[in-house]
């Protein structure tokens, strides 16, 4: 056609700063050299610290967290959030319990698992997308309502006797002092990676995220995306609960509480805004090992578990507020 | 009549008032005179509510001065302005339900008594005083929550006036009343007058402006055209004035071949936004809706991609029918639309451009749903230097662009999609002359290349120098289906107002 020839305008580069430029100023890299100095404080601060079966249990510290963070990175990026996880590891867990109490395998009980976390997730997902519900109201509803009913199943007991092999999950180890968990880590840290950050549906989830009107006047499905991020995180919320229970080797209504606040730490630690929008996976991994080793160096120092949640929310609210105030004392000058 | 000649109370003398890439104002004069109404006239966009911002101390002009009684004066602030006397009745004053009437009137400046606290019996009073001034029988101690509509008007019209006003600005006042209380506000303008104040009067119905104004000012695209005694001049002058530079101002419409039928609305209903509405709409075709602010045509357009359905209605698309549920299906229909709402409907103004372009184009750009950069960002450059868009990189936020250049990403994300039918809502409000001729041209490139253009304005020059024909939208329906000599500013200026249409009105 003619109209390149009529109407030619004038060249537009594809970008100015080059990636690399990009890369060393990001919020990434500012983690990762948090994460690097607390490895280096605390391999002076205890002699236990760099020795590889002891690095190896600090895994757990994370692992589980993060494998609901990566999903729930996804959701509050696209501008919603889901704070009833940990209850759906309450819940899921019992109904494994269950599962196991009638006498059914291993698959079963890991089927069981997954596919309650979903439907949890369906829950709180149609009464967001459907019911045009804020998703924070819905999911501190819910977050009551799932470990409740585990509670009324439960009740003061617990269950207990899972099988040998679903040990495998919580408690084994693929190769030397690699964990099964720590596997499963990885393998979801480059799916979610890709996911958001090569795929139309990424792409989408921060088009939703950035302007909801806007996403939806562009013809992406507003209600199906998010919809799609709560099945996401209703099902790594079962994974998580199958890791977790597999590594207690029990079930107790009372299991992972107040783990949503930390999943929701580990998100927001690792870049992604709590109003949608932006984020990154790689922010998010690195966030996971930072909060691990901090955790972990306390603990090998025999910190108090009541300290070390400071210690985390400090963490926070410090590396939150640095570039801000850095940003603020250059303007001052 | 009463006809004063003396010294205009306010006067504005050569305001300049500039945004990024817009002349808002360009050394505009206005006088407003003690007991006088003087209608500010002009189209949507000639600079009449960015004078009342100017007036009531919103914005500050960039040249120019403000006199009051003769002497310069900076309002600096709205309450500047306030005790410069000059006070404005809004279209939609914000109100507070769980107030008392007086509590509403005097808000923000409630006369004090001991310690500095409020006195309730001051403020009634006051309040009282106020209300009997204008007419209002309305108690002042009175919650505004147990008042009908009308009434809470009329507390918007005290609280405007609870300053020492002396001027008063009206800007569209009688937009959403009924008859009735239109009859009553000319008898407020009336009281008004016989008090001295010098009235500023906006509207864009003709017969309430020769009813009530003693004196005219026509403003056209930011520049003054012209003042005057209303009694010395026509209805049919004043459009001119209004619209007049519509036959000389040049519009790159070219001759395009008109096709087939592509669209056709069968009677489009909504329960609340418009009725009835029936049009086609054919190959190479650039149709215009006009209207005033409010006609429905937003909706309507916005119906048509699926963002509101509607109540009642088919649509067909090259002869079949087509049900569009969102703006997806609407886009795989070919069917497109560029809202009047950039920041918030049209763009995704944090991300980057080259992503806001392919958007609704990503199943193209990418391969099994995998993102192919090097592809989006050719797809991205092919349509945004075609629209001659000017920004440092493609992976720029569009945030950071002009107004017209931002439509220009708009524009080009849709165009991405290769649609049918391309819907443009006030494409060239709020951007530069430059950006504005470069979418002209564009479109109508477009349309001679077999495309469908449906383009909503306000702006009659724009209308008629783009349409190959023009439907009038007045109060959700089609008032008037218009082609070719029958086109003229005169002809939409009365049916989109209502006025005139039989030839009564004069």
């Amino acid at each position: 056609m003619s109209l390149t020839d009529t109407v030619q305008g004038r060249h537009i580069p594809d970008q100015l700063r080059s990636t690399l430029d990009r890369r060393l100023k990001s919020w990434e890299s500012l983690l990762l050299l948090v994460a690097i100095g607390i490895f280096v404080v605390n391999s002076f601060a205890s002699p236990y610290f760099l020795n590889a079966w002891n690095l190896s249990d600090a895994t757990f510290n994370f692992t589980e967290k993060a494998m609901i963070a990566f999903a729930m990175a996804l959701l509050i990026i696209s501008g919603e959030i889901d704070l009833s996880v940990a209850s759906i590891i309450a819940l899921v867990s019992t109904a494994m319990g269950l599962v196991m109490e009638a006498g059914l395998g291993t698959p079963v009980i890991v089927l069981t698992g997954l596919l309650t976390g979903l439907v949890c997730g369906a829950f709180n997902g149609l009464l967001v997308t459907r019911l045009g519900l804020p998703s924070i109201v819905v999911t501190i509803g819910t977050m009551s309502l799932f470990r409740g009913i585990s509670y009324i199943i439960l009740g003061d007991g617990a269950f207990r006797g899972y099988p040998a092999d679903f040990a495998w999950f919580g408690q084994g180890y693929v190769f030397w002092v690699i964990s099964v968990e720590l596997v499963i880590f990885a393998i979801l840290a480059v799916i979610y990676g890709v996911i958001l950050h090569k795929t139309n549906f990424g792409r989408m989830v921060y088009a939703v995220g950035n302007n909801p009107t806007g996403a939806l006047f562009s013809g992406i499905r507003v209600e199906r995306v998010k919809l799609t991020l709560f099945l996401l995180t209703g099902l790594m919320s079962g994974l998580a609960a199958v890791c977790l229970t597999s590594r207690l080797g029990s079930t107790r209504p009372s299991i992972a509480t107040g783990m949503e606040l930390e999943v929701v730490t580990m998100v927001v630690l690792g870049g992604v805004n709590i109003l949608g929008g932006s984020g990154s996976i790689p922010g998010v991994v690195i966030a996971a090992f930072v909060m691990g080793l901090v955790t972990f160096g306390l603990g090998l120092l025999n910190v108090p578990g009541i300290v070390m949640s400071i210690f985390i929310g400090l963490l926070l609210i410090g590396v939150i507020a640095l570039p801000r105030l850095w940003a603020m004392s250059r303007k001052g000058r | 009549m009463n006809i004063q000649t003396d010294a205009p109370v306010l006067a504005l003398d050569g305001i300049i008032k500039t945004f990024p890439g817009v002349r808002a104002l360009d050394q505009v004069n206005l006088s407003l005179y003690a007991g006088e109404v003087t209608s500010l006239v002009g189209e949507n966009g000639a600079g009449k509510s960015t004078v009342v911002k100017i007036l009531t101390g919103i914005y500050q002009p960039d040249g120019g001065s403000i006199l009051l009684d003769g002497k310069p004066v900076v309002f600096a602030t709205s309450q500047d302005a306030a005790r410069g006397g000059v006070t404005a009745i809004h279209q939609e004053t914000v109100l507070f339900d769980e107030l008392s009437v007086a509590e509403n009137i005097f808000i923000g400046h409630a006369p004090r008594g001991m310690f500095g606290l409020i006195d309730h019996a001051e403020m009634r009073r006051k309040a009282g005083e106020i209300l009997g001034g204008i007419g209002a029988a309305i108690d002042p101690g009175v919650k505004l929550k147990d008042l009908g509509i009308a009434s809470r008007h009329l507390v918007a019209i005290a609280r405007a006036l609870s300053v020492e006003a002396r001027v008063v600005i009206m800007d569209e006042p009688t937009a959403a009343l009924s008859q009735k209380e239109i009859e009553e506000l000319y008898a407020l303008v009336a009281t008004l007058k016989e008090q001295g104040k010098a009235i500023l009067f906006i509207s864009h119905k003709f017969d309430e402006i020769f009813r009530i104004s003693d004196r005219y000012t026509v403003f056209r695209d930011g520049q003054f055209v012209g003042a005057g005694r209303i009694d010395e001049i026509s209805e049919g002058e004043l459009v001119q004035m209004m619209v007049g530079r519509a036959v000389d101002q040049i519009f790159p419409k070219r001759a395009a071949v008109i096709g087939e039928e592509v669209l056709k609305v069968v009677g489009y209903s909504h329960p609340t936004e418009f009725e009835d509405i029936s049009f086609t709409l054919r190959r190479g075709e650039i149709l215009g809706f006009y209207g005033l602010v409010g006609a429905g045509r937003s909706e309507l357009m916005q119906s048509l991609i699926g963002i509101t359905r509607p109540a009642k209605g088919v649509s067909r698309i090259e002869g079949k029918i087509t049900v569009i549920r969102s703006p997806a299906d609407a886009i795989d229909a070919g069917i497109v639309y560029v809202p009047e709402d950039r920041g918030r409907q049209g763009a995704i103004i944090d991300m980057p451009i080259f992503q806001n372009v392919t958007l609704p184009s990503l199943s193209r750009t990418s391969r099994r749903g995998f993102i192919r950069l090097a592809e989006e960002f050719a797809l991205a450059r092919e349509y945004t230097e075609r629209l001659d868009l000017r920004a440092a990189s493609l992976d720029t936020p569009v945030g950071s662009l002009s107004g017209g250049n931002q439509q220009k990403v708009v524009i080009a994300k849709w165009l991405a999609t290769k649609p049918r039918v391309i819907i443009l809502d006030e494409p060239t409000k709020g951007i530069d002359i430059g950006s504005k001729a470069a979418v002209h041209d564009f479109m109508s490139e477009l349309a001679s290349q077999g495309l469908s253009v449906i383009m909503v304005s306000s702006e009659i020059p724009e209308i008629l120098g783009m349409s190959d024909r023009v439907i009038v939208m007045r109060e959700g329906r089609i008032a008037a289906e218009l082609e070719g000599a029958d086109m003229t500013p005169e002809t939409l200026v009365r049916h989109a107002a209502g006025i005139g249409v039989s030839g009564a009105a004069a």
